[in-house]
């Protein structure tokens, strides 16, 4: 102990030889609102326990990484969220990215198909395609991978409340190419509780759309193995405003909810655990992201073992995707954000994602072009192959900062925890709108800092010019609405509909007691049943949501 | 408009757009600014938004969208307000508006077009100095 003694001693003397009114700002705060000190020592750390709180990487606690050799065995996969248009279109670009050394796709679906409403509906009007792949039947889906082998690639499949219907249609258009269930790889978001939280696209009230959830976990738990489940979603709620502690806690609450209500479905919890995963922001606070995710990988293999029992490794091992943060991307000199998105993926890696999406630097003004989703693909091989980032893992470990952050991130989120348990657990916070009101707060509190230039952003608070923005954008062509409807009208014309009728009113039935729905949506879907008429059947028993508008 | 009326805006978020950070931040900024403000929530259509402006009687509208669907749902908006006879409300539309689009907006009736980045006390200037009442 003497030397910590010494250490704060010969601290205290430094500190007092250089007075803060010298420094830039009053107080350093990170985005999460944590006052950050001028030096760290071991002091700060003290209480560390290498055994207890670190460990190796691939072991508990995980706080290393989730892999024993992480980048040097396997780089995470390079997998550029990409859909816009027709199925045809994205198709397109799907194969321009493999070309270019992607290494798994990532679909983003038009509004249209995340809400589960037709092409034809007046309420799909403007939105078709527009932000992201319209899909309304197996038949979009069919020519979506056309060509492109679904046993060889693994897709992430950014989807909601009608999760279950494209995943259906996934195992059904991968069984056209003749390839079966346990074969496939890849990710359904699933994560419903976000989209109260945050997100906003959900169909059902919360406890249904839970059942669909646990339906499609106990599916895939017995039938497409290699399946990821849910990736439980921390993106979104801090692209709503959140701070990054409120997005690890809420995250990891939501996590901690999915896996009990599996378990009370009677799902033993190392059978699906290793198959969830979840899905962070990379924002622009560096060393506040790089803890986030190290402070993640702890608390959940913590929870894991102690609360729930969990005993296989892969229960107690978070695995995350990562998005660099779409909402620091300024439309002011959009240029700078390619540096943005280099340090948000370098912190990603550095706090050892899976995998990663790059933003696309005119992200601010539309959906990437394909020269900007190039070079955002080209700012993750660079830091892969370039930097030597991945030679060695979890390098910033052992320093003073980036441990006491790890630790004052957990600490912080047990706090939300707490709130949260007493306020009943994730679904009673929500239709309290707790979690609704501390981003809302949050993300005022942030604009407001911007505004007063507490915090900087370079072109838009300082350094500005009035230059006229002139990157090339893409635009999706009003055609494409034409188009998907045409295609829907055909499908509907071709398809045998006493077939449909009879699947959907099967789907109705169970749907009203308690069996697992997944097989009843495969029958439809083969039947080539539109996502919105199954949605509209199940909406005909589980209801819908509203939310209160609260700002 | 007398100095004493309190200005009353209503901010929407038409179609399936999700995004609405943007529309609640900028809901409080105007408040906090002393104005009278209603917020719709998301996922309005055109007659969910003339509807609640005929109750209200708002003397601003500010609508927020991200999701692109900007041309095909603002002229509807526009044009259901005047079948209602509705012409003294400023409409304002925010949110990922390119420029080449702006031309077409402001036909229909239609001024704004604020992106990423505004500083908010911009906006509450520009309905201060806007509104046609």
């Amino acid at each position: 102990m003497a030397e910590f003694d010494k250490i704060k001693e010969d601290m205290e003397e430094w500190q007092n030889s250089y007075p803060t009114k010298k420094e830039r700002r009053k107080s350093f705060k990170n985005l999460s609102d944590i006052e950050i000190k001028r030096l760290y020592t071991p002091n700060d750390v003290k209480e560390l326990n290498y055994e207890l709180d670190l460990g190796f990487p691939g072991q508990y606690p995980f706080t290393r990484g989730a892999y024993p050799n992480m980048y040097r065995g396997r780089l995470w996969t390079m997998r550029q969220f990409a859909g816009f248009g027709t199925a045809e279109q994205t198709n397109n670009r799907y194969k321009f990215l493999i070309e270019h050394g992607q290494t798994g796709l990532s679909v983003a679906f038009s509004l249209h198909t995340i809400y589960g409403i037709e092409a034809t509906d007046q309420k799909a009007l403007g939105e078709i395609g527009k932000e992201g792949v319209a899909i309304d039947t197996l038949k979009d889906m069919e020519t979506l991978f056309d060509g492109i082998d679904l046993s060889k690639i693994s897709t992430s499949m950014t989807i909601n409340a009608p999760a279950s219907i494209l995943l259906a249609m996934y195992i059904v258009t991968a069984e056209k190419q003749g390839h079966s269930p346990e074969q496939l790889r890849g990710t359904i978001q699933n994560d419903i509780l976000k989209e109260y939280i945050a997100q906003k696209s959900w169909i059902y009230p919360p406890e249904p759309s839970m059942r669909l959830i646990v339906d499609t976990i106990e599916y895939c738990t017995n039938h497409v193995p290699q399946w990821y489940t849910i990736s439980i979603s921390g993106y979104h709620i801090r692209e709503a405003g959140s701070t990054a502690v409120q997005e690890l806690a809420f995250t990891l609450a939501d996590g901690f909810a999915y896996v009990e209500a599996a378990i009370e479905r009677g799902l033993d919890v190392d059978a699906f655990a290793p198959r969830l995963s979840f899905f962070f922001n990379s924002h622009n606070n560096f060393f506040e992201e790089v803890c986030k995710y190290r402070a993640a990988r702890r608390i959940w293999a913590k929870h894991m073992k102690n609360k729930y029992g969990a005993k296989k490794p892969e229960s107690l091992r978070l695995r995350f995707h990562t998005q660099t943060a779409g909402v620091s991307l300024t439309a002011q000199e959009p240029e700078n954000n390619m540096v943005r998105v280099t340090l948000q993926g370098l912190a990603a890696v550095l706090g050892g994602t899976q995998s990663l999406h790059t933003n696309s630097f005119d992200e601010a003004l539309c959906l990437p072009t394909e020269n900007a989703v190039k070079i955002a693909l080209r700012t993750q091989q660079i830091i892969a192959h370039e930097s030597g980032v991945t030679d060695t893992v979890d390098p910033l470990a052992g320093s003073y900062y980036v441990e006491w952050l790890t630790n004052k991130m957990e600490e912080e989120a047990e706090n939300y925890f707490q709130q949260i348990d007493e306020l009943g657990g994730v679904i009673p916070a929500i239709k309290a709108n707790f979690f609704q009101k501390e981003i809302a707060n949050a993300s005022y509190k942030y604009q407001q800092e911007i505004e007063n230039r507490e915090r900087t952003i370079v072109a838009v608070n300082q350094y500005q010019q009035k230059e006229p923005c002139t990157v090339p954008l893409l635009k999706i062509d009003e055609e494409v609405a034409k188009e998907q409807v045409n295609t829907l009208i055909k499908i509907k014309q071709e398809r045998d509909n006493d077939k449909i009728q009879e699947n959907l009113l099967k789907l109705k039935e169970a749907a009203k007691g308690t069996e697992n729905l997944m097989p009843y949506i495969m029958d439809a879907i083969r039947a080539y049943a539109s996502i919105g008429e199954i949605i509209n059947t199940l909406k005909e028993v589980f209801g819908t949501y509203f939310e209160d508008s609260i700002f | 408009m007398s100095k004493d009326k309190i200005i009353k805006v209503l901010v929407c978020k038409p179609g399936l757009d999700g995004h609405d950070r943007g529309a609640k931040v900028l809901a409080r900024a105007l408040r906090d600014a002393g104005m009278e403000v209603i917020y719709t929530g998301i996922h309005q259509t055109p007659d969910d938004i003339v509807n609640t402006v005929i109750q209200e009687d708002p003397d601003a509208v500010m609508l927020s969208i991200l999701s692109g669907s900007h041309n095909a749902l603002c002229p509807i908006i526009m044009q259901k307000l005047k079948d209602q006879g509705i012409d003294d409300v400023l409409v304002a539309v925010g949110g990922i508006i390119p420029d080449e689009d702006k031309p077409f907006l402001e036909e229909q009736g239609l001024k704004g077009f604020y992106g990423p980045g505004t500083n908010l006390s911009t906006i509450v200037e520009f309905v201060k100095n806007n509104l046609k009442r």
